[in-house]
């Protein structure tokens, strides 16, 4: 039997389920990290979403009697939505954010390729906004409790938010806060702090020494798993670049507004490694379903992340800002792809 | 060194040329029945002027050239005509052809050697018209209309095209090495028709060895030749020449437009033979390769001659092919009827194993084929439109200038039949 079939003939052999197997693979360590950094909780709370995202996969393809689930964007979808609930969430919580996204956003869409918003955002805004009070009660990693006596429910970024709209006007800047209310830090922050000259908390927030949700802690390991999807061609560093990028320059004119600081003061720094901002930029941003296809529109895209998100983070009344500029220009993508387009070959002598 | 390439996307498939790279190039003998379409360049088909039971000489004419587009056909071994038939061949294309019983004892032709300097570059013209030759790099364009420019317009460039980009073949490569003199001659014939600024052949940098050959048998001429970078697909013309002179062809219009021309290094060959030695295009080189060959190897053969002759030649099948490949795989058309006759566009066959796994999914919007398109088009938009018989909107955004190289659907995670829907969009939209 001879197979008859149209050119090409060769395939570079990637596939979706290689592509999503991937991204798997590189947020792996980013939330092994937060398993370890708050324990079993924090574990119950990973395989809750991935089991709870496939089984729904799995059920709906027992009604349409199609096979995606071995595609694994439903890993994907799970595993993300995991990592960015609290370790102390009820159960259930991961459950509804799971079938939100697997049955609403993306299969009532038409399933995988179909959906306009990211399913894994939409996942956690809508638990975010419908359990808000448990979605933001973080534990302080037991790394940071023994020097301290202080047990605070609250991440540093919903500190500082609560400190800036009470209008405590005398403190300076988000660092001071943390300060003042004599948040921990880690010997070995303080260590590398003596001997390097940076801020202690910004250290800790880096290696992931920080209370926050399972996976966006360790920014180290996220920005790892980063570079392995570019170096496999997975995501571009268009979005993440442009949206880290156009963040920070907003941030460091105008972030120091709230602290009455005048212009050019923002702290840059510690802006980007709060919250899940980079978790944000580097694996939910870069969703190709729902990013644009050119380089030029991503790159757009990428800064009207950086704005919508600079905006909410500086000038928003909720501690939530990375999931909703990414749902927005979400929302752009397909207006994006519509005007920017490649410049076709051989069109620069087509005058008319 | 930084090499030269064109800008816009490409592919780097592995290039799998080590199977027949330094295999010298077989004659291949013994055929004993030739089947000779008359259908084998683009164009109008060759009218037969022969009849059935009518001997033939190798090298006579057998079929005229019809119209401007088209070409004559020659008898490539000396016979009997036995049957005129109606075959499909590799590319689906139906024509009749005509069945030459060969003689058991063949003449011995073509060795008086003309000198080309001699001609005038009409005649010479002439002789390359008369000898039906096409372009041999797949697409068959009938090779006089290429040469005949309009007297008042200055060519910049000749560019020869010798990259051979496709996977696996080998041919031009074998004729660089081994005929470089022949092809340096053929290349002079040619400047001496078109009269251009500047000679560049096109060579990319795995045949690195054939280009330092040229390069030191071209000096003092006016010969250059160029190393490119690896990339699929530089073989194409228009990839070709905006690698090496910045040009781009406007969509829709011919090399000449950017006065420029290109011509395959197979052809080179055809017309030095032609010119030279009075032989028309009869015989061509076939690389025969892939994985489930036994003994890959690079054939001269006559026009014509059965495929599964080419592959006795090769000691046969290693293992069972799951495709047969007829020119380069990544252009090239599968078949399975091994009778089907080595044609003038025939650049190699291919056997090997199935590796695409059918993975097909939805559309993840990925943009990879967007990044690799060579033509900067967006072929996953020109996919969304055919699959719902929207012809008018992917004409509007390019399905036009698609040549179907195959670049979107090497890369497309999803598997989607990109090329296919562009071919059937193509063939759909002129209908209507």
């Amino acid at each position: 039997m001879k197979i008859i079939s149209s050119s090409p003939h060769f395939h570079n052999s990637d596939s979706t389920s290689s592509i999503m197997l991937n991204v798997a693979i590189s947020l792996t360590p980013a939330w092994i990290w937060g398993c370890i950094i708050f324990g079993s909780k924090a574990l119950i709370v990973m395989i809750i979403s991935i089991l709870s995202s496939v089984l729904t996969e799995y059920i709906l393809n027992l009604f349409t009697k199609e096979k995606t689930v071995t595609d694994f964007s439903a890993l994907v979808t799970g595993i993300l939505i995991g990592m960015n609930m609290s370790s102390d969430v009820p159960l259930f919580i991961p459950i509804i954010a799971s079938i939100f996204a697997i049955f609403v956003v993306k299969w009532t869409f038409g399933g995988l390729g179909c959906n306009w918003a990211n399913p894994a955002i939409s996942g956690r805004i809508f638990v975010f906004y419908s359990f808000t009070s448990a979605m933001t009660k973080y534990t302080i990693p037991t790394i940071l409790t023994k020097n301290s006596v202080i047990v605070s429910e609250a991440s540093p970024l919903s500190l500082i938010k609560t400190a800036v709209t009470s209008g405590q006007s005398n403190l300076k800047s988000s660092l001071d806060i943390l300060y003042s209310e004599n948040f921990p830090t880690t010997d070995f922050a303080k260590f590398l702090s003596s001997k390097t000259g940076f801020n202690a908390y910004n250290i800790d927030a880096f290696f992931g020494f920080i209370p926050g949700s399972i996976g966006e802690i360790s920014k180290l390991l996220l920005i790892i798993g980063g570079i392995y999807l570019v170096l496999k061609k997975v995501i571009t560093i268009h979005i993440p670049l442009s949206f880290l990028g156009s963040f920070s320059i907003l941030t460091w004119i105008f972030g120091g507004i709230p602290f009455g600081l005048g212009l050019f003061n923002g702290d840059v720094i510690s802006s980007l490694l709060r919250g899940g901002l980079i978790l944000g930029a580097i694996f939910m941003a870069t969703d190709s379903v729902t990013s644009p296809i050119t380089n030029k529109g991503r790159v757009i895209f990428g800064c009207g992340c950086g704005f919508i998100c600079f905006l909410f983070r500086t000038f928003g009344s909720l501690p939530e800002s990375v999931s909703i500029a990414i749902l927005m220009m979400n929302i752009f993508t397909p207006t994006i792809d519509r005007f920017i387009i490649p410049k076709k070959y051989g069109l620069i002598k087509e005058l008319k | 060194m930084k090499l030269r390439t064109f800008k816009k996307g490409g592919v780097h498939p592995n290039d799998k040329k080590n199977l027949t790279k330094d295999k010298d190039i077989r004659i291949l003998n013994n055929v004993d029945e030739v089947i000779i379409p008359l259908s084998q360049h683009l164009g109008a088909p060759a009218i037969l002027i022969k009849n059935i039971g009518d001997h033939v000489e190798k090298g006579e004419i057998i079929a005229k050239s019809s119209t401007l587009i088209s070409a004559n056909i020659h008898a490539s071994l000396s016979g009997v005509i036995s049957e005129i038939k109606k075959i499909t061949l590799q590319n689906s294309v139906e024509s009749d052809a005509v069945v030459i019983k060969a003689d058991t004892i063949q003449p011995t032709l073509f060795t008086e050697k003309y000198d080309f300097n001699l001609l005038s570059a009409e005649k010479i013209l002439d002789i390359i018209n008369s000898s039906g030759i096409v372009g041999q790099g797949g697409a068959t364009f009938p090779t006089t209309v290429k040469l005949s420019i309009p007297k008042e317009k200055n060519l910049d460039y000749l560019i020869v095209n010798g990259v051979e980009c496709e996977p696996y073949l080998t041919s031009d490569y074998r004729l660089m090495i081994e005929k470089t003199d022949d092809i340096l001659n053929g290349i002079k014939i040619c400047q001496k028709l078109l009269n251009p600024q500047k000679t560049l052949i096109g060579i990319e940098a795995n045949k690195i060895d054939a280009f330092n050959l040229i390069k030191e048998k071209a000096k003092g001429t006016e010969i250059e030749p160029v190393l490119l970078k690896i990339k699929y697909p530089q073989g194409d013309e228009k990839q070709l020449i905006s690698a090496l002179t910045h040009r781009e062809v406007p969509s829709g219009k011919l090399p000449l437009d950017v006065s420029c021309v290109v011509i395959n290094l197979g052809t080179i060959w055809s017309i030095f033979k032609a010119v030279v030695y009075k032989m028309p295009l009869i015989e061509r080189i076939v690389t025969v390769s892939g994985e489930c060959i036994e003994n890959p190897s690079n054939l001269l053969v006559p026009i014509g001659t059965p495929i599964s002759h080419l592959i006795k030649e090769c000691n046969g099948f290693k293992s069972e092919p799951d495709k047969i490949i007829s020119g380069g795989p990544m252009m090239g058309f599968s078949f399975y009827n091994l009778n089907l006759p080595v044609c003038k566009g025939t650049s190699g066959i291919i056997a090997i194993k199935n590796e695409i796994k059918n993975k097909k999914t939805n559309c993840i919007h990925c943009g990879k084929c967007v990044a690799a398109c060579p033509m900067g088009l967006q072929p996953l938009q020109m996919y969304k439109y055919i699959v719902n018989s929207l012809y008018d909107k992917a004409n509007k955004i390019g399905l036009m200038d698609c040549k179907e190289c195959g670049c979107c659907s090497y890369v497309c995670p999803a598997h989607l039949d990109l090329v296919q829907s562009f071919k059937l969009g193509k063939k759909l939209g002129r209908k209507k």
